[in-house]
This record gives structure tokens, C-alpha cells and sequence, in this order.
């Protein structure tokens, strides 16, 4: 499906454009012009988009309605059937979630010598980390430094981020690089020898290291191979349907779903590192997202229900650049490298419209103020609306943005002639359960890595921080989880009280019956589209 | 609405819109996938599907996710496929030959059929890059195999019996880890790390308020592109 002759006066406009855009200066926003930009026009600030929640560690705080369903539900089973003290496993480590981030706590907690055991929803490394395109940021360079990297982190999180935890994210980010090296990822390099760096969005340095644009793909690959090559055990399509605590409140394992035979099997463990990933197919504010198939915010239920406390959860990160057209690709990544290589956001004019090296929030707010209000969007004959990312400007583009260039090949449209179509898509909970650097939640004993955290990012992650962030509480979860294990003699009897009190309160509240979570996966069936 | 086809999914007739992938039709037809699925973007190969259309003798391949139905298409994704993985046995100074084809000796006995080649959803050339495998060429294969999703479907056809996508892996990270170079600036950076060499300045930005950091913030050089 070629772009349909409906778009013609547009590309036409886009490519008269084209060389005066080159040498166009856009200057950045100030802070002030930023902030409004974002209240006006970004997602987050709809509030028919948000409501507060009724009870638990966050009551009165504000989530998004389609995760108040989530947080606010009943377990999947009654807590009063289910028999705790006959285990079906029984391990030191629990892992939930087979991504980068329960990769990384599984295999540092197995360096260390603890027994592990993974659970995750899909396959292996079916996870969001995979899809991940562009590259991780790591200060590597003599150019670069921590100080750096932190001052543009917290800068590009509106300051909202924790301070201690992005401390640790760019002091760990060397030492994750290397790690990764060692285990066998194939970063670019130059010729020289040099790393490969690129720019992104909100970094005042290149500091992004890259595997081509398959960077998620390869690391997800290394790391899943390494997992097989130390035989640690994983089950898949077992996610998990709540967690347990001992009598002394400390979770103590959790309650499995087998989604292939619909049993619940229990799981004892000493500690419980959640890495279940974050919530685009919930489709927060019916946005297309580019998450995987099992992005439904399990973690965040579960860990809510057991009395977790979460941060930022009003907080969702918009991709400015998710693709409108094919339709069959809607909602999926362009990455943002294209931007750092110079392709221009571009009106149904030819006009740019803001500095495309802006933060994710500015641009993904600009393109919605560019089809809303301006009303300069490129309309589709499906009725959708998008802005064009002006990809002809990146010289070579089919050699170092393979992936995306063959998948659009496949529809007839050749992105080294023609631009792509884009709107922002749903791509990342910018909030999460809340952790110290020692990846700990307020739960004792439950640690969280990964998407599923939150406090790092603040209320907008830069790009190429999140593939780091997973590694660092990756890796800080089983350090420091293994570090209590020692202390925790032998944990109590597992009890299901805290489900059954959370159940009573729920009733208390009027929420219907059906309210019940984790959905696990989506229902694109007509009967589930309703 | 676009217009209706019929598709056959394991075996069963369906109308599903014209130009929707196959992951589509199929969920239109009222199933919801537990396996079969992953990323939904192309990149896990949770969804390798094979299918024949009405008139052609060749069995043909895609993932689901990205491939359009076509009338009369007689559809089934292949949730799993049985592979053989040895565990990784490489360090520096290893020659190339000998660790692949101890770890997978099956390696040589390709015929050079090239349905390995044929059937790949990436459109790599798996054969070719078996060869490269077999002569120690470990940099042509690990070009020539990044962009395998691991799907399976070149161990599904393969007389000599291989399994390509972990040949490649091994020799992809044998690769990585042993040949590729590594900048000493890395391990330069890591140890002014370890020895505090960035405490002060960056404890001095942990305590700092609001208005100073935006202040740093706003005016901090940024390196041009």
C-alpha cells in the first residue's frame, strides 16, 4: 500500500521544502515556553484522561482511568480457596518477567550464587526491551561524563526525578557497557575502533551506543543465550496473578497463572524481583502504542495489592514519531535516532514546527498542537492525522536503518524518497512502583527493575535511558536482594490476608465483581472490542 | 469497511478486510493468541507463519504480524519448533573453526539446498551465511545474521538438520566478544567511576534545588550533530 494519491499535494509541499529546511536554525524552547507547550497540548494534562484512586498506598493520587481499573481489582481467584502450604516451587529468587531487566537480576543473582527461577508472560525475551531500536546511553566517551548524562536526565524530567536513583543510573552506565561487551553484543563502531555514538533527543552528547536499529533485538538475543548457556531455569506463559507475603508482611512468593492450562500454582521464594515491564496495551487514552502483546501492567496490580507504594504513575511517555501510515503498522516506533541523524518534523505546509532534538514531551506535544489547533496535520483517507518525519535528509538511510526501511519497503514506500507519516504513540510508563537505588520497593523484600519502577525518568525519560535503567536495577535488584537473603532466616508461612483484606475493601467501595486483574493480554477480538 | 476475503486458518474458512496482516485476521476471526504472538512489531518472531495461496504449489512464509492476508490463503503459525542450543564455549585467542564445529558439528554437513535461504522471513541468506560459519568467517556471519528474529523456520526445513539461528548466535557473539574492539576510554571511564572521581560534582547536582539545576540545565553546551 504506496501512499495513496490523497497525499500527493502533501509530499509535494515536503519536498519543495526540502533544501531550505536544511540550513534552517529552529531554536530551542525556553522553559517556560516548554511548560505551556506541555500543559496545552500533552496527553497527560487531559483530565478526563485521569481520575484518583480509591484506596491503597496511593489513595487520592491520580493514575490514568485505564490503570485505576487495573490497581483498583479483585485476584483472579478467591485468596480463600487457594492452599499455601504445599508449594509447587520453591526457589531463593523469584524473577518476574523474561525481559532485559529479569534478564539482567537473573543472571547477576546466578554470578552470585543464589537460586533463581524467571517466570514470564510470553516467550523468553518477548518484552518491550527487544522492540527497542535506537540504542542505550552510557557516558563513555572523553567527550562525555556522568555529570553530563545526570544533568541532562533530570533536566529532560522537568526535575521531578529522584535524585539518588538517576545518580546511579549514569555512575552504573559504564560498567553496564562493559558488561554487556563481555557477554557478546555487537555494538557499532567506527573505524577507527571508536564506539559508535549517536545523538537523541534531550542529550547534550552523543552518548548513545548502538546495535544498527535492531539495538533491543541483539541485546535481548545475547542476554536470553547467556540465560540457556547457565541453565537457569525459566518457565513461560506463567505469569504471575498476585503476590504472597509472610507473616511478617515480607513477600514471601506469589501466586502463578499458567495461561496454557488455566491452573494458579504457588511459589514460595525469599525474594521477589519484579521485572514485569510496563502498560501500552492498555491503551491509555485509546492511543496506539508500540509496546509488545503483554504490556497490560500486571506488576503494578500486584505490587499495589500487597501495599507497594507507586510514583509518577500520572505520567505517560508519548512517542512523538509512531507510525500513522500503513495502517498495519500503526502505533509502531520510528526511533528517535532519526531525528539525531537530521530528519525533520514537517506540516502538511512543508514548515517545521519545532527543534526535533527537543525532549519526547515537547515534540510528541508539538505534532498534536500541529494537528489539532494549527490544524496543519496530514490527513489520511481513514481518517487518522499525522505530521511527516522527513526521512529523505538522512543520507544512506537504507544501510543504518535497515529494519525500518524493509518494513516499509514491504508497503511500497521507499523512506529514502519519501517521508514517513507519524503521530505520537503510547511507548513508556514514565512512572512505576517506587524504589530506592537499592531497587527496593516499600515492600519488604519485593525489589522492581525495569519499566515496572519508577522515579528515574522522572515525568520524561530521555531516550536510550530506559535500556539502561533495566540493566542497572537489574543488576542492583539481585545484588541487593541477595545481600537480605542472608538475613532472612527462614521466612514465615506465606499468607494470602493482605488479598483478602484488599478484596473486603473493594466491596466495601461498590467495585463490581468483574473488576478483576491482571488481564494479561489484550483482547483484539470483535467480542473483546466490544 | 474494506472489503471482505476469505481466508483459511488451519483449514477453517474466514472473511476478514482486505489488506489487514494475518495477526489481524486471525484476532478478527474471533481468537485471541496466548502463543503465537509477542512484539507485534516484527522483531520477537513469536509468530512465524507458513501458508500456500489457491493455484501455487510453493509453500510460502512471513510473520504474521507483518505480512497483509491474500485471498484464499490457507494459513498456520508455528507456536514452536524443537532446536538444539550448546552452551557457549569461546575465549580469546580461540580459532574460529574448531569452537563452531565442536559446538555444532552438523554445521558441515550442509547440502546446500538453500531452503534455509528460501524460507527466511528476513530474507536472509542463511546458506550463505552457514558457509562463511564453515570457513571461520565469523564477521560475514555475524553481518549477514543480524537480522535474524530467531524464528525457526530454517531449522524447520533443513535436510542436514541444523539449526541456523543458533549457529549464527554463537558465531555472532564469539564475534562480539572476542574480536570486536574494545576502546580503552571504556575502562578508562569505569575506574574514575570506581575511584570517585565524579562523587563531588555530581552529589553537588543530587543536593542542588530547582532553580540552580534549571539553571545549569539551560545553559549547558551541547555538542553539535
Amino acid at each position: 500500500m504506496p501512499y495513496p494519491p490523497h497525499f500527493d499535494a502533501a509530499l509535494e509541499s515536503v519536498a519543495a521544502t526540502r533544501n531550505f529546511r536544511k540550513g534552517q536554525e529552529i531554536k530551542r524552547l525556553s522553559d517556560e515556553e516548554r511548560t505551556a507547550l506541555i500543559a496545552d497540548y500533552h496527553p497527560d494534562y487531559r483530565s478526563e484522561g485521569m481520575a484518583p484512586l480509591a484506596l491503597g498506598a496511593n489513595k487520592g493520587g491520580r493514575v490514568p482511568v485505564e490503570l485505576k481499573k487495573m490497581l483498583e481489582a479483585y485476584s483472579l481467584f478467591q485468596p480463600l480457596n487457594i492452599n499455601l502450604t504445599e508449594p509447587d516451587y520453591t526457589t531463593d529468587i523469584l524473577v518476574v518477567g523474561g525481559g532485559g531487566a529479569g534478564c539482567a537480576a537473573a543472571l547477576t543473582a546466578n554470578d552470585l550464587g543464589a537460586r533463581v527461577l524467571m517466570v514470564t508472560k510470553l516467550r523468553l525475551g518477548d518484552a518491550n526491551t527487544l522492540m527497542a531500536e535506537g540504542g542505550i546511553c552510557s557516558a563513555v566517551r572523553p567527550e562525555d561524563n556522568p555529570y553530563m548524562h545526570y544533568l541532562d536526565t533530570i533536566g529532560g524530567g522537568h526535575y521531578t526525578n529522584i535524585p539518588e536513583l538517576v545518580k546511579a543510573l549514569v555512575m552504573d552506565g559504564p560498567e553496564i557497557a562493559s558488561w554487556l561487551m563481555d557477554m557478546g553484543v555487537m555494538f557499532d563502531y567506527e573505524e577507527d575502533g571508536s564506539l559508535k555514538v549517536n545523538h537523541c533527543g534531550g542529550h547534550s552528547r552523543k552518548r548513545m551506543l548502538s546495535c544498527k536499529d535492531l539495538t533491543g533485538l541483539e541485546l535481548m538475543r545475547v542476554m536470553r543465550d547467556e540465560l540457556r548457556d547457565r541453565e537457569i531455569p525459566y518457565l513461560e506463559f506463567t505469569p504471575v496473578a498476585d503476590l504472597l507475603l509472610d507473616e511478617d508482611g515480607r513477600c514471601a512468593g506469589a501466586v502463578l497463572y499458567n495461561m496454557e492450562t488455566g491452573e494458579f500454582n504457588i511459589i514460595k521464594a525469599k525474594a521477589v524481583i519484579l521485572a514485569s515491564g510496563g502498560i501500552g496495551r492498555l491503551h491509555i487514552q485509546g492511543f496506539p502504542t508500540t509496546n509488545h502483546y503483554g504490556a497490560t501492567a500486571d506488576g503494578l496490580a500486584v505490587a499495589y495489592r500487597a501495599g507497594a507504594e507507586l510514583i509518577h504513575m500520572d505520567s505517560i511517555q508519548y512517542h512523538p514519531t509512531g507510525t500513522v501510515w500503513p495502517e498495519q503498522l500503526l502505533g509502531q516506533l520510528i526511533t528517535e535516532v532519526m531525528r539525531g541523524h537530521g530528519a525533520h518534523l514537517v506540516n502538511v505546509e512543508g514548515n517545521r514546527f519545532i527543534n526535533e532534538l527537543e525532549c519526547r514531551d515537547t515534540c510528541a506535544s508539538a505534532c498534536i498542537r500541529e494537528c489539532t489547533k494549527n490544524e496543519l496535520g496530514i490527513k489520511t483517507p481513514t481518517g487518522m492525522e499525522g505530521v511527516w518525519l522527513d526521512t529523505p535528509l538522512i543520507p544512506d538511510i537504507q544501510k543504518h536503518f535497515v529494519g525500518i526501511y524493509q518494513r516499509f519497503k514491504k508497503y511500497d514506500i521507499d523512506i529514502q524518497h519519501e517521508p514517513i507519516l507519524v503521530f505520537p504513540t503510547q511507548h513508556y510508563q514514565n512512572g512505576g512502583l517506587a524504589i530506592n537505588p537499592q531497587a527496593e520497593t516499600s515492600v519488604k523484600m519485593l525489589y522492581a527493575a525495569g519499566e515496572v519502577a519508577g522515579g528515574i525518568q522522572g515525568k520524561n525519560r530521555l531516550a536510550g535511558n530506559s535500556l539502561l535503567d533495566i540493566f542497572v536495577y537489574g543488576r542492583r535488584a539481585a545484588r541487593s536482594a541477595f545481600e537480605q537473603l542472608k538475613s532472612v532466616e527462614t521466612n514465615g508461612n506465606l499468607t494470602a490476608g493482605h488479598l483478602l483484606k484488599w478484596q473486603e475493601s473493594l466491596q466495601e467501595l461498590g467495585v463490581p465483581k468483574e473488576q478483576q486483574s491482571p488481564i494479561f493480554l489484550p483482547d483484539y477480538t470483535p467480542a473483546g472490542k466490544g | 469497511m474494506a472489503e471482505k476475503i476469505p481466508i483459511y486458518y488451519l483449514g477453517k474458512k474466514h472473511l476478514v478486510p482486505e489488506g489487514v496482516t494475518i495477526m489481524s485476521a486471525i484476532e478478527y476471526s474471533g481468537h485471541r493468541l496466548i502463543r503465537g504472538c509477542g512484539c507485534r512489531g516484527g522483531f520477537c518472531g513469536a509468530c512465524a507463519t507458513v501458508y500456500r495461496v489457491p493455484g501455487n504449489h510453493q509453500i510460502k512464509v512471513g510473520l504474521a504480524c507483518q505480512t497483509r492476508v491474500e485471498e484464499g490463503m490457507d494459513i498456520a503459525i508455528l507456536p514452536y519448533y524443537p532446536a538444539q542450543k550448546k552452551i557457549s564455549d569461546f575465549k580469546p585467542g580461540d580459532d574460529p573453526v574448531p569452537v563452531l564445529n565442536k559446538m555444532y558439528p552438523e554445521m558441515f554437513r550442509c547440502l546446500g539446498c538453500g531452503a534455509c535461504t528460501k524460507i527466511c522471513p528476513q530474507d536472509l541468506a542463511v546458506m550463505d551465511y552457514i558457509a562463511e560459519a564453515q570457513r571461520g568467517n565469523l564477521d560475514a556471519v555475524a553481518e549477514m545474521s543480524f537480522d535474524c528474529v530467531m524464528c525457526g523456520l530454517c531449522a524447520s526445513r533443513c535436510l542436514a538438520q541444523m539449526v541456523p539461528y543458533n549457529i549464527a548466535m554463537a558465531a555472532r557473539r564469539f564475534y562480539a566478544a572476542v574480536f570486536l574492539p574494545r576502546p580503552d576510554y571504556v575502562k578508562g571511564r569505569i575506574a574514575e567511576v570506581k575511584e570517585g572521581r565524579y562523587d563531588k560534582e555530581i552529589d553537588s547536582l543530587v543536593s542542588r534545588p530547582k532553580e540552580e539545576l534549571q539553571k545549569l540545565y539551560e545553559t549547558r553546551d551541547i555538542e553539535c550533530i
